[in-house]
Parts: C-alpha cells; structure tokens; sequence
C-alpha cells in the first residue's frame, strides 16, 4: 500500500508575523519559512505507519513555490521516500490544492492519504475535507489516533467534549491533530539521503488543474493591541464597564 | 517563557551574513549539501539539544558522577543523551562519507553544536574529544590502527580521549615520566599516572581509547623524546571484538568546581604487568602528533567558552527585559509603576558588555574553524597555505580570549540578576563555573600567552604576524565605503599601529634585554592582540549590519543590526582604548612582576 502525505510550506511558527503596510497581505520577503507543524504530524504518521509493515512507500506531496521543496526534502529526511512537487503562481486555494491532489490520488492511488488538519498560515481547516469530498474517499479529519486492520481503518478524532472512534473503509482521507504523535527529528545520514531521493516537479497544467481564488482578501489586519488593565472601585463598577464599554453582557 | 538557549538570528548572522558558509557549496567536498541541509542539521542540533540535554543540565551538575570502585556512574540521562547523540550522527558530522560523516562544513557543525554545547554544559565533552582523538589517528595512524580504532570511534561505540597531564607534570610536557617499553612479544608496555583526564572513564560507551604521551626507554630527555600511543581500556581482537581488559586502571574521579557533566579522571597505567599500547606513527614524534588534537582542542575550548558566554548573556537578557525593580532616576513618584531593570542604563551595560564579549569570541572562534576548513579545503594551495598561517599564529587567541572574557561575560550575568544570580535556582552561577575551566585546560593563559609572544611572533621572520595584520588592514580599507564603520576603522587603525610599535619594541627588546624580562607581561601582550583582533572582528560584523540596514529590511531585522552597531560602539569605546594602557606597559619594559621576589609577598 502507498500512502500520501500532503506538505505544506508556511512561516516558521517562531516568527513574529507583520502585516504588509498596504494591507493586502502579511508580509513575508526574507521571512523563515517552514514545513506546517501539523503536516509534520502528518509525515511523522506515515512514517510510523511504515515501521509498522505493510505500507511499501509514503509519497509526499506539496502544492506551492518551488521552494516548497525543502519542506518535501525534509519529508524526506523524515522517512518519506518519494516527492511531488507541484509549483503554482501565486498562493494556491484550499479548493485548487484539493483537486491537485485529487489529479494525483488518481494516479498514484495511494491507500491513504494522510494531511495537516489545518496549515497555521491561513488556518482553513478544509482541504482534507474538500479531496475527500472530490474522490470519494472516506473521511476522518482531526485523528488522535490511527490503527490499519486489513482495508480497515480505525481513527480516533478528536471532537468538542471528547472522542470519537469512526470505521472508515479504505482508501481514506486522514487530517492529523496535535496529539497524534510527537514527530522525530531528522538525523545527520538521512538529510544527505533526501536529497537523493527521487522527487518529480509539476505544474498545475500538467495535471489538468486550473488555478482559481474563489475567495478574495479584503483586507489583512493586525490584531489590536492588548491595552493595560485597570482596578475598577467595585462590583458595581465591573458590571458597568462589562456593559456598556465591552459591550459583552 | 524561558530565555532561549541561544540567538538564532546571530546565529545566522555569524554563519550566513559574516562568514558567508553558503559559498562553501562550490568546494568539491560541500558539493552535496545547500543552505537547506546546513538549516536542517542546525534544526536537529536544536531539537536535540531542547529534548536531551536541557532537561538534564541542572541534574549533571548537582549528581556529579560517582565511582565504586569498580565503575563510574554517572545520571542515566546523560547515557540516553549520548545515545541520541550518536544515533543522530552528529558525534562524526564532519568526517567523510566513508567513516559515517556527513562532510559537513566544520563551521556549520560548531553552529549546530554551539545548541548542544549551551544546553548540556560540558557533557558535549565525550563525543567531542571523541572526534578530535579519531582526526589525529585518521590523519596520523596507520591503516591498521585506524580500521581498529577509529571506525567504531565514528560509530559512536568507543569513546576517545587524550591523557597528557601527570601528577608533576601539567604544562611542561618536556618532564612526563610515562614510559613505554618494547616488550618480546612486540608490543609496548605503557607505565604512568596521568591526570586530568577527561572522559577517562565512564559507561557510556563499549570501550575508551586513550591517546597517551609516554617516553620510550631510552629516548632523549624533554619534548624530543615523547611519543604518542593509543592505549585503550579494553584489548580489541583482530575480529574487532572485544577481548580483555586493559592494565589501565581508574585511581578517583576528581570533583570539579564546574564542568560536571564530563567526568575528570586520574589514571594509572601498568600496575600489573604495564598496559598495552600501540605507537602512532614514529618514536618522538608523539608530541608533533598530539599538536593535531590539541590545536583541535583549543579551538573547542575557545568555543565552549564563547557559548557559555552567549547562552548567560542570552538568559540574563530575558530576565532583565522581564525583571520590574526600582524607577529610574528621574522619576520621583514612588507610586509609578516600577520599570523592567534593562530600562536602568547600568544594566544595558552589563548587557552590551556580555554582547559584546560573547558575540566577539564566538566571530573568533568561527573564523578560526573556518581557517582550519580552508587549510584542508580551500580551492587553491596558496588559499591553503594561507589560512594554515593565519590559524597556526591565532590559535592562542582562539583558545585564551574567549577564556578569560567568556567568564567575564558570565559574570556579568550573574551581576544582572544580583542576588538571584548567586543561587542556583537559575544556572548564570553554573555557567561561571563551567567556564571558569577554560583559561586552564590545553595551555593556560600564561602558557598561550607565551606562545604568542615568543614563538608565533618572531617564527618564519613573522610570517604569521605580517600576514594576520594584513588581514585586518584590508578590513580596515573596506571599512571606508561606510559612514558609520569609518569612523571605528579609524580608531582600529590607530590600535593596530600601537600594536606594531609595541611589537617593535618587544622584538627588540629581546635581543638585547634578558629574555625572562621581556617576557614577564606576555600577558598584557596576548590581551593587547586579543582586543585588536576582537576589535576587528566586531568592525567585520559592523560592516555587515551596516550594509544591511541601507537594504531597507524587516522590522525586527532592523532591530537586530542597530544592535550589531551598538555593540561595535560599545566595544570601540569601553574596550579598545585599554591597548593604551597596555601598550605603555609593555614598551616601558615594566619590571614590576619580574624583580618582585617571593619574600616580599
């Protein structure tokens, strides 16, 4: 069995994010960039997964730049055997990364395929659900946890007020969540090995895949500032300013 | 949230801005590699660093290691950390493809490093004297000796260490008393004590292979008739399994004011029938070899040193910026809110100090490994021979200026946190004492400092000397084309004609005034290049942020040059004017330490 992990390239979580000064967007010239924590998961699953028998290779894909490729090759050095890189103009939309991956799922039919719940650049949360939508393929989004039983597949989810065991069929769409594993580090023989591995470079047009936003930004703002606190006299004082200055009761 | 354990954007800095590694891709050896593969290394040396080494920093210190009489314990922590280590393949990064290296760039390793260096205090030690023992034996032993040793050296399973020291012999090499004796079965017998040995023994790996400096019967007296051995603890059999103990034996660990994390050992050889050992290379020569680990060592000294400054300077920069005590003076209203203390002007100081320090050691120590890479590596032979020269005549102030200003700086660490600092509820107290080893171990200051003056100095008709200078007044040249950097070039100038004229002086001197007189302050001399060499390499670091900030750059880069240029001005004002000083000393020929007689004290 394959398995596909989609990877996504995003600003490295340690980095202070700016809003450019026209507003049209954050900023990122000369900005670290790294792979997405939960598609880190997502390889680190996989990988796993591999360890365990039975999956023969873990192809990893990312749709974006071409220097998404670092983020393939670090798949790579992970345990990933395999890359597809898949450069568009411009940011790519949830909708155009799922069917990009759709293109591919039908060409490598992979067994499973295993993404990041959500990237933390625009935190969608939908490109799984969408690819699972377009192919067909059983859906469990959030996992905590993942067990293979034959063409079975048990995914714990994590859900508001607990947990949820689902029975999917494969081939299937998995989204990782944050306490799925704790992914590895990669170690000094393995970078080297990446980048020998094989990794193929496409277009959209290649796979017959037109890039469309169907959504637009407006406007990209900063949060507000957090301003300092105050003692208020009393009680009294507190309700009044919850009232009538925060306006939440 | 806790202080970081070093900048990663100096980090950074140093490696991409100053030093430029990414060119080093163009060298055949480097070809395989890219920025993204020296980030990734750099990445696991971090992560390693945060998961193994951190959590244990504080326990290494207080559960200092233990022996039974048998065995050395040390925290079982420290054996998993070991074995993370290995298993990730730093312990061998810099070694070649076909002795499990990854022909990583030196310089790139001693950043990646520098996070397991800041984490685990001196436990790094093991796989880093490791490494250094199996270069010499790769560049020096034979064959023979390199398939038995040094293969499982870089596989992590045997540990390597370097025995010189001796009860009655610690910097003067020329009186070791070790012997070894060519016995009828063909092998040397080894019979000594050494002391001081770091890693001399532990559990952490299947064997240890000392290299260890003894005198063969009958071979001339002083350091013409030293040679070197590898003794190990355990005998290998020809299959390459392990066979029967060695007659080396463990007499006591010593306990050490810092510097927990690496066990220090005294060791005795041949107290039954001698140990057995084997030569490296020809009889005599042991010296010449050792030199190879030990100008290894050196510039692994002077970067521990420097780490420990940075990590200090980074934790008692994120206490002072969280810190809320007292109102500057300006303010008289007792009831306004107290300021974070690095809004009080001393404690900037005490910070740009440490910055300054601890960025300055740390551009020495990296040029220096990037000097001992171009030796090997550089793409023409008179590039090599050039860089053999520059690092051949800095290593003393590689090894001794971040020695003695790295405590410095972590002094004043402790100073930011006061009282704070003087317990061990935060590790500025640790990172002292685990620094305060460095301006003693492989060559005093006192002994570097001779070295400088009266050897690398005068040697090849100052080869060396002409040649490190030029270097500096290229910098100096460069510096012109911008505004803010001419002005500190200038100044740099003037420090290196008082440095010249000083020389002058001394060179002079010691044709004609007794040599023990002229060289009763080489110390005050190693300290005067030092703060030249330090300055130059600050203007260096100055020049790159300068260029920088005209690029119009992000915020908090913006934020991070500024920095650069203060601290270059720090240095240039606090700092360099002390050449001065020191210069008056010297050229007066001062004579006060040298008639000074022991019964006056």
């Amino acid at each position: 069995m394959k398995i596909l992990v989609a990877v996504k390239r995003v600003i490295d979580y340690n980095v202070k994010v700016r809003v450019k000064s026209d507003q049209s967007d954050v900023d990122l010239s000369n900005v670290k960039m790294a792979m997405n924590p939960f598609c880190e998961i997502a390889v680190e699953e996989a990988v796993r997964l591999k360890e365990k028998g039975g999956v023969d290779e873990i192809i990893v894909v990312s749709v974006g730049e071409a220097k998404s490729e670092e983020q393939i090759r670090s798949a790579m050095a992970l345990g990933a055997d395999r890359g597809i890189l898949v450069t568009t103009d411009g940011p790519a939309s949830s909708l155009t990364v799922a069917k990009t991956l759709k293109a591919i799922v039908e060409k490598e039919q992979p067994g499973l395929v295993i993404m990041g719940k959500q990237a933390i650049d625009t935190d969608n949360n939908q490109t799984g659900q969408m690819l699972s939508a377009l192919t067909g393929m059983a859906q469990g989004v959030f996992a905590s946890e993942i067990t293979i039983d034959g063409d079975k597949l048990t995914v714990i989810r994590e859900i508001d007020g607990g947990l949820q065991t689902l029975s999917l069929k494969m081939p299937a769409v998995v989204t990782a969540d944050l306490r799925l594993n704790e992914p590895r580090y990669a170690k000094l023989p393995d970078i080297m090995k990446a980048k020998r591995k094989p990794l193929d470079k496409l277009t959209l047009a290649d796979l017959g895949v037109e890039a469309r936003q169907t959504v637009k930004a407006v406007k990209v703002a900063a949060p507000a500032d957090r301003k300092a606190g105050i003692k208020v006299a009393d009680v009294a004082a507190l309700v009044d300013k919850l009232k009538n200055e925060a306006k939440v009761l | 949230m806790a202080a970081p354990i070093l900048n990663p954007r100096d980090l950074e800095f140093m490696l991409y801005e100053l030093f430029d590694a990414e060119s080093l891709i163009q060298r055949p050896r480097y070809q395989d590699h890219d920025r993204h593969t020296f980030n990734e290394v750099i990445a696991t040396g971090k992560t390693l660093a945060e998961k193994y080494f951190l959590p244990i920093r504080q326990k290494l210190d207080t559960e200092q290691p233990t022996f039974d009489g048998t065995q050395v314990h040390t925290i079982p922590e420290l054996k998993t950390a070991y074995d993370a280590v290995v298993a990730s393949g730093f312990s061998s990064a810099t070694a070649d493809y076909e002795h499990y290296g990854m022909q990583l760039p030196p310089i790139v390793a001693n950043v990646a490093s520098a996070y397991l260096s800041a984490a685990g205090s001196t436990a790094l030690g093991y796989t880093a004297l490791t490494n250094a023992n199996a270069n010499l034996l790769e560049t020096h032993g034979s064959p023979e000796l390199i398939e038995r040793w040094v293969k499982p050296m870089r596989e992590g399973r045997f540990a390597g260490t370097m025995a010189m020291t001796e009860p009655d012999c610690g910097s003067a090499l020329g009186d070791l008393t070790t012997s070894a004796q060519l016995a009828a079965d063909g092998q040397y017998r080894i019979t000594g004590n050494k002391i001081f040995i770091s890693g001399g023994d532990h559990s952490l790996t299947d064997n240890i292979v000392h290299l260890v400096l003894a005198r063969i019967k009958g071979a001339p007296k002083g350091v013409k008739g030293i040679s070197l051995f590898v003794v190990p603890k355990i005998l290998v059999n020809a299959d390459g399994s392990l066979g029967d103990r060695n007659d080396v034996a463990l007499a006591g660990l010593f306990h050490k004011m810092g510097g927990r994390g690496h066990t220090s050992t005294a060791l005795s050889f041949g107290e039954k029938d001698g140990a057995i050992g084997y030569l490296v290379g020809e009889e005599n020569k042991g010296l010449f070899y050792m030199f190879h680990m030990m100008n290894e060592a050196r510039i692994l000294v002077g970067t521990g040193a420097a780490v420990t400054a940075l990590t200090g300077f980074q934790y008692s920069l994120d206490y002072a910026k969280s810190r809320p005590q007292g109102r500057l003076p300006s303010c008289k209203d007792p009831l306004s809110p107290l300021v974070n203390i690095i809004e009080h002007a001393d404690v900037r100081r005490m910070l740009l100090a440490q910055k300054a320090y601890a960025e300055g050691a740390y551009a020495l120590v990296l040029y220096g490994t990037q000097l001992s890479d171009d030796e090997r590596t550089a793409e023409t032979p008179e590039a090599r021979q050039q860089a053999h020269l520059l690092l051949d005549f800095l290593t003393p102030i590689i090894k001794s200026w971040p020695s003695e200003y790295g405590p410095k700086a972590n002094d004043l660490a402790i100073q930011v946190l006061a009282g704070h600092g003087y317990i061990n509820e935060h590790p500025v107290e640790m990172f002292y004492r685990d620094n305060r080893l460095n301006p003693i171990h492989e060559g005093t200051t006192g002994i570097q400092s001779l070295d400088l003056l009266a050897r690398k100095v005068p040697m090849n008709n100052l080869a060396g000397y002409i040649a490190t200078l030029a270097v500096m007044e290229t910098t100096i040249a460069e510096a012109q084309a911008w505004p803010r950097a001419a002005v500190h070039a200038q100044a740099l100038q003037d420090a290196v004609k008082v440095l010249k004229d000083t020389t002058r002086t001394l060179l002079g001197a010691m044709q004609s005034s007794p040599i023990d007189l002229v060289l009763a302050n080489s110390v005050t001399y190693l300290e005067l290049f030092g703060h030249v060499t330090i300055a130059w390499l600050w203007l260096r670091q100055g020049m790159v942020a300068e260029q920088a900030l005209e690029k119009d750059p992000h915020p908090d880069d913006v934020a991070f040059y500024q920095g650069k240029m203060q601290a270059l001005q720090y240095f240039y004002h606090y700092e360099l004017p002390k050449v001065a000083q020191w210069s008056a000393l010297l050229v007066s020929l001062d004579n006060t330490t040298h008639d000074m007689q022991p019964e006056w004290f």
